[in-house]
């Protein structure tokens, strides 16, 4: 928040606490927040994780759906493949698919070469059994004699470096996670502004206004926890279609629950507070007192529960695929990635192990950062 | 030699503690199992994981043997009169139900009335319709007491046939014609198969059934063979998650998974040695093309489509070797078949497949990036990666794909609704061992069944021939030129042919491989 | 205060209508049925079982019929499972879901709220680092990840535990699934905990019964935490509710036979019944977790009043 926003400098008269030092609870809450070291730390890692999953599909080495036959699970490695002992098999294979008699194949450095021969003419369109094949490219046939009959085939080895290992259709997993972390950032922005908005706003005003008001907005609450959550996704994917938004409305329409308990909990005490009761005194309106007095002291919880919340959202995103409502295919995220790795936990362990550890990475920071952000708003200590 | 050493070593030390009488000598077998069953009525049963609980408790007129061959049962012997249309069995006189009660004849016939009374509500009804009257029966025109099936007396049973039904002693196999043993069930009504109520007339009976954790059955003393049963109780557990069965295996907690992970399977291989067990099974993956589509309704395009799967891939890498290439729609290995046909496809390089593909694309006037296909596909990892492979080669001709994954309900309901689609994926299991089991789903009238909506006379005329014939091989022609015609309009691809995927203990003795995946619990005994 | 819970009670049965009858309608609007399974049924077939469940008759028919059945305890025959009524299966199913979650609960109870006042303590050392990564790390990690890895290490690897199964709920196959279900409220307890209990300490009366000399156990004991665990109760009802009514994922991979596996069982299967009963059971638990919530509200902090 910067010092000039107008809304803050108006605003800052008006509370009264705050009045003797001349800043902002916001202004307030930046300095402290660049103090802690762990938070600010979990900023930057978590700019690189936005800035990957923005950017980072863009200039992966592959793209995210690009399938490589020829490197269906392979193990991740820093060493390009294709490994040199498969090269002269390989090539071998593809050449007697095209039904050529192959001579001594020779590799030399990163081209192969082999005499070829044929019983009949020698169709210039073999070379497409090289050319297709993900391991070599750039294929010719020289040296061919006057019959056509005999000539030397020469192809480029194409090197395809696989850091995090290849999935169950031979596609980069390092690309897949930067698909994932876009996506699965995404659905945890917006589960937080959901709870934010609506469960802080229903919580508050719930808690607030109390008696009948509150029975009725709470027991709406208990309501929603208890319908069916598959056959809301279910009539969800039947009446809409299938569509990038439903996700967001289905994880959005269950998150902000536990948000608007919670901060309904703190007004409940903070509304007979002292300080809240002589707002009420100098004749602040309801929608004041919320506003200055009740929402910035639930904010503690608050920013805790919200870094709760973000991982539950992501991988409530995995049920959501399962039901058909997902991202699909060839689309993914962080959650259906690492559903995916434990089905595969014993024989694939890279396919658990990464996603896992860009979810946890990416988690970690949200926590650190969401604490720094708790201790920078406690409107207590200042 | 060593081994066999080690194997008499072993009988002698259980063969020891059974003389002792000593309590630990009973013998548990933890059996994985697909799921829990719907029910134990087995009138009312559709899937394999129930048909196993059944042929267990239950014993028919014929039985299948370890390899699954078929052979005498309650019934010791039977003719067959020479138009093929009824069949006497003869029944043994020692056949006990688990409460002593010898087993009848009448209770076969109790036993088909109830299937096809309307007022059951029996699933598979229908598979039982070559007995005389059975559909009429079942859609209630004629009283349950016109049925082909009666009783000559307690030891003698005809059946009536509506035709002459080459694979009947197939079908007799089934768990539509175990026989019920009539008193309980008139007694209990609905609750016939609660623990303590259900009278079986197989090698175990019924102990106690918890859902979710464990159906408890123990030896039938009644049962005619029952000295020759070794295992003395069976706790059928069922396994949602494959690789809970696995870790489980691994712990020696159970003997037998009846299906693993396909992605753990380099793991297992690796691992588990020949304690896993694949082999082929009576099944066909395949893909039904919705021919009402305007865009499909081309015979080239959709041939055109089968050319550019790549097969060997899709079995070996996607699954992992555990589903076999498919080029029919009936599978290897099936009874009563002697002239398979396949598909163009197979023996021919995948660029000369994707060279002609091209060209029938040409023919059909589609050009290259002209279509878009949505692949539809239920819930499964396996689908979703099958499906991805698939709509990469279709990209190798110029069609463009999309996938769409749907809740596993809502799919078949889907497909079944005549709901308009592009591809889809289904799954065929033979119930019994004939080509007619597999062919008959694409009949013009087999709502339900034909997802293609798929029409055409020359078909129905076919299978209709066919269903009157006696002369196996004869039949099997006319049912070949069925398929051929099938093949050749394509409103369906066939893709895999499955593999039956078992993890069987090495201690675990008796279990035979199968085409029909089929492992009665009494064929079996443990080693310590 | 006796009032309120009266009150409260009055409103539970409403609530439960409202949410009956909306799952109700809901459940039968998606599509495919109970007998659509992936083997297709013969039309005619198809036919009889729909007759023999009422299926046939308009659905406000037997919108009643489901209320008038529930008047009587009846909550109907389940139809994926046919030898079973509702009833029955939540009779075996629920004491087996309440013994893991409350098991589970009363850990997470116990250990997060002490880590958390611990972390609490020790702001920002090395100490609240740990412990705010240890709770990040049981939040992040998925039950689904979880259950399987512990099921490999301590059922097959080391074999000090069964791998799985239920063996009648005695205590050794209890454990993992307990853990399992225990470390992410620990971790969301832990956090709770220490935040609130940061901000409790610095709240006027805390800073009071220091200036006065009180023991700081006491301080922290008695008055931090009366004042810190109110968001901590606050999300526990709901999770009280979630923890005790079964979890699918941790039943489905230890093999246990709760009642959590219904849910998707039933909702799947398209077992409206089933479905119909899960609802209500997880209805019923929220209300009275909810209002246990608001009567501890009123004992933990005199300010709290509800008229």
């Amino acid at each position: 928040m910067s010092q000039s926003d107008p809304t803050i400098a108006e605003e800052g008269p008006a509370v009264t606490a705050d009045a003797t030092t001349g800043r902002s609870l916001w202004q307030d809450a930046w300095i402290r927040l660049r103090r802690n070291r762990a938070a600010v730390a979990s900023a930057v890692v978590l700019l690189v994780f936005v800035v990957a999953g923005v950017f980072g599909p863009m200039v992966a080495p592959h793209p995210y759906d690009a399938i490589y036959t020829q490197y269906v699970r392979v193990p991740a490695s820093l060493e390009a493949y294709p490994r040199a002992d498969t090269i002269e098999p390989a090539f071998e294979r593809a050449l007697k698919r095209a039904r050529v008699d192959v001579g001594k194949v020779t590799v030399d450095g990163s081209s192969v070469s082999a005499p070829i021969s044929k019983d009949e003419k020698i169709d210039p369109r073999i070379v497409r059994y090289l050319d297709r094949s993900d391991i070599f490219h750039d294929a010719t046939i020289t040296d061919l004699n006057d019959a056509v009959t005999q000539g030397v085939m020469t192809a480029a080895v194409t090197r395809e470096l696989f850091p995090f290992g290849t999935d169950a259709n031979g596609r980069d997993l390092l690309s897949r996670i930067l698909i994932g972390v876009r996506v699965s950032l995404a659905i945890g922005v917006l589960a937080s502004f959901m709870s934010l908005v609506l469960g802080v706003g229903y919580g508050a005003v719930s808690g607030y206004l109390g008696g009948r008001v509150d029975d009725v907005m709470m027991r709406i609450i208990d309501i929603l926890y208890s319908l069916p959550f598959i056959f809301f996704v279910i009539l969800l994917v039947v009446f809409f279609g299938r569509n990038f938004v439903l996700i967001f409305i289905a994880i959005g329409c269950t998150e902000w629950l536990d948000m608007a308990r919670i901060v309904r909990g703190q007004t409940l005490t903070l509304k007979r507070q002292e300080f809240v009761q002589a707002a009420e005194a100098l004749g602040v309106g309801d929608m004041g007192v919320l506003k200055r007095h009740i929402i910035p002291n639930t904010l503690g919880p608050v920013m805790v529960f919200v870094t709760l919340l973000v991982p539950k959202a992501i991988l409530l995103e995995s049920l959501l695929s399962f039901l058909g409502l997902g991202v699909q295919e060839p689309m993914t995220s962080l959650g259906v990635l690492i559903s995916e790795g434990a089905a595969n936990m014993r024989s694939a362990t890279w396919l658990l192990l990464f996603p896992a550890a860009a979810l946890t990475i990416m988690l970690f920071a949200l926590n650190f950062l969401g604490d720094g952000l708790r201790d920078a708003l406690d409107p207590k200590d200042r | 030699m060593k081994r066999t050493i080690g194997t008499t070593f072993a009988s002698v030390m259980v063969l020891s503690l059974m003389m002792a009488g000593v309590a630990s000598a009973e013998t548990v077998y933890n059996r994985g199992n697909d799921t829990d069953p719907t029910t134990l009525d087995i009138d009312k049963t559709t899937t394999v994981a129930e048909a196993n609980l059944s042929r267990d408790l239950y014993e028919g007129l014929v039985v299948y043997d370890a390899n699954a061959k078929v052979v005498p049962g309650v019934a010791k012997s039977w003719d067959v009169s020479d138009d093929g249309k009824t069949y006497t069995f003869h029944l043994r006189d020692d056949a006990k139900w688990s409460n002593g009660d010898p087993v009848k004849a009448s209770d076969f016939v109790f036993a088909f009335r109830r299937l096809e009374n309307p007022k059951t509500a029996a699933t598979y009804a229908n598979i039982q319709y070559v007995i005389k009257n059975a559909e009429a029966v079942n859609k209630g025109d004629m009283p349950p007491e016109k049925l082909g099936v009666k009783a000559i007396d307690d030891h003698t049973l005809e059946i009536d046939l509506e035709n002459p039904t080459p694979y009947f002693l197939e079908l007799l196999t089934h768990q539509t014609a175990l026989p019920l043993h009539q008193k309980s069930v008139e007694k209990y009504g609905s609750d016939f198969t609660k623990p303590g109520n259900l009278v079986t007339d197989g090698a175990y009976k019924l102990k106690s059934f918890t859902p979710n954790e464990k159906i408890v059955m123990v030896k039938n003393d009644n049962y005619y063979d029952a000295d020759n049963v070794q295992i003395d109780t069976v706790n059928y557990i069922p396994f949602e998650d494959r690789s809970a069965c696995l870790r489980r295996f691994q712990a020696n907690e159970v003997q037998s998974c009846s299906d693993i992970p396909a992605e753990q399977i380099d793991y297992m291989k690796k691992n588990l040695g020949d304690q896993v067990h694949i082999a082929p099974y009576l099944g066909t993956y395949y893909l039904p093309i919705d021919v009402r589509e305007k865009k499909l309704s081309d015979p080239r395009v959709r041939k055109a489509i089968s050319l550019v799967i790549d097969r060997q891939f899709l079995a070996d890498e996607i699954w992992r070797g555990t589903m076999l290439p498919g080029y029919s729609m009936v599978p290897p290995g099936i009874g009563n078949y002697f002239d398979p046909v396949y598909i163009e496809s197979k023996g021919k390089d995948l660029f000369d497949r994707e060279d002609e593909a091209k060209k029938l694309l040409k023919e059909a006037g589609v050009q290259p990036g002209d279509l878009t296909v949505e692949l539809r596909y239920n819930t499964s990892e396996n689908h979703k990666n099958t499906m991805t492979a698939v709509a990469d080669m279709l990209k190798n001709i110029g069609i463009k794909a999309k996938l769409v994954e749907m809740e596993g309900t809502g799919y078949f309901d889907y497909l079944k609704s005549g709901a308009k689609y592009d591809i889809a994926r289904a799954g065929w299991i033979g119930d019994y061992s004939d080509p007619q089991n597999f062919l008959f789903l694409f009949k013009s009238q087999n709502d339900g069944f034909n997802y293609p909506h798929w029409k055409n006379q020359k078909y129905d005329q076919l299978m209709q021939k066919a269903s009157t014939m006696q002369d196996l091989h004869a039949r099997s022609k006319v049912l070949s030129q069925a398929e051929q015609l099938l093949l050749s309009k394509m409103p369906i691809i066939p893709v895999m042919y499955y593999s039956s995927r078992s993890l069987v203990s090495k201690n675990l003795k008796g279990w035979k491989d199968n085409i029909q995946n089929v492992h009665i619990t009494r064929y079996m005994s443990i080693e310590k | 205060m006796f009032s309120y819970v009266i009150r409260r009670f009055g409103s539970a049965l409403p609530t439960l209508f409202i949410v009956i009858t909306l799952s109700f309608f809901m459940i039968r609007l998606a599509p495919g049925g109970p007998f659509d399974l992936q083997r297709p049924l013969d039309p005619l077939i198809m036919q009889h079982l729909k007759h023999a469940y009422h299926f046939d008759e308009p659905l406000w028919k037997q919108y009643l019929l489901y209320l008038n059945n529930l008047a009587h305890f009846d909550l109907g025959p389940s139809f994926t499972r046919r030898d079973f009524s509702v009833l029955d299966l939540f009779r075996t199913g629920l004491p087996v879901s309440i013994e893991l979650g409350g098991f589970a609960l009363l850990i997470a109870l116990v250990v997060g709220s002490i880590l958390g006042a611990f972390a609490a303590l020790k702001q920002n050392s090395w100490n609240d680092y740990g412990v705010v990564a240890l709770a990040t790390l049981g939040i992040t990690i998925p039950t689904f990840v979880i259950a399987p890895l512990l099921s490999l290490v301590f059922g097959v690897m080391l074999d000090w535990l069964p791998a799985g199964g239920w063996g009648g709920g005695d205590f050794s196959h209890v454990i993992l699934p307990v853990v399992t279900l225990a470390l992410p409220q620990i971790g969301i307890i832990a956090r709770l905990t220490r935040g609130a209990t940061i901000e409790a300490l610095r709240s006027n009366h805390v800073r009071t019964a220091r200036a006065y000399g009180l023991p700081s156990f006491v301080v922290v004991g008695v008055h931090a935490m009366r004042a810190a665990i109110l968001p901590v109760v606050s999300y526990l009802g709901p999770t009280a509710a979630a923890l005790l009514t079964g979890s699918v994922v941790v039943e489905t991979i230890f093999g246990v036979p709760g009642i959590g596996r219904y849910f998707v069982q039933g909702a799947l299967g398209r077992d409206y019944t089933l479905v119909m009963g899960t609802v209500i059971v997880v209805a019923v638990f929220v209300i009275v977790f909810n209002l246990i919530v608001d009567i501890l509200y009123a004992l933990l902090d005199p300010r709290v009043r509800f008229d």
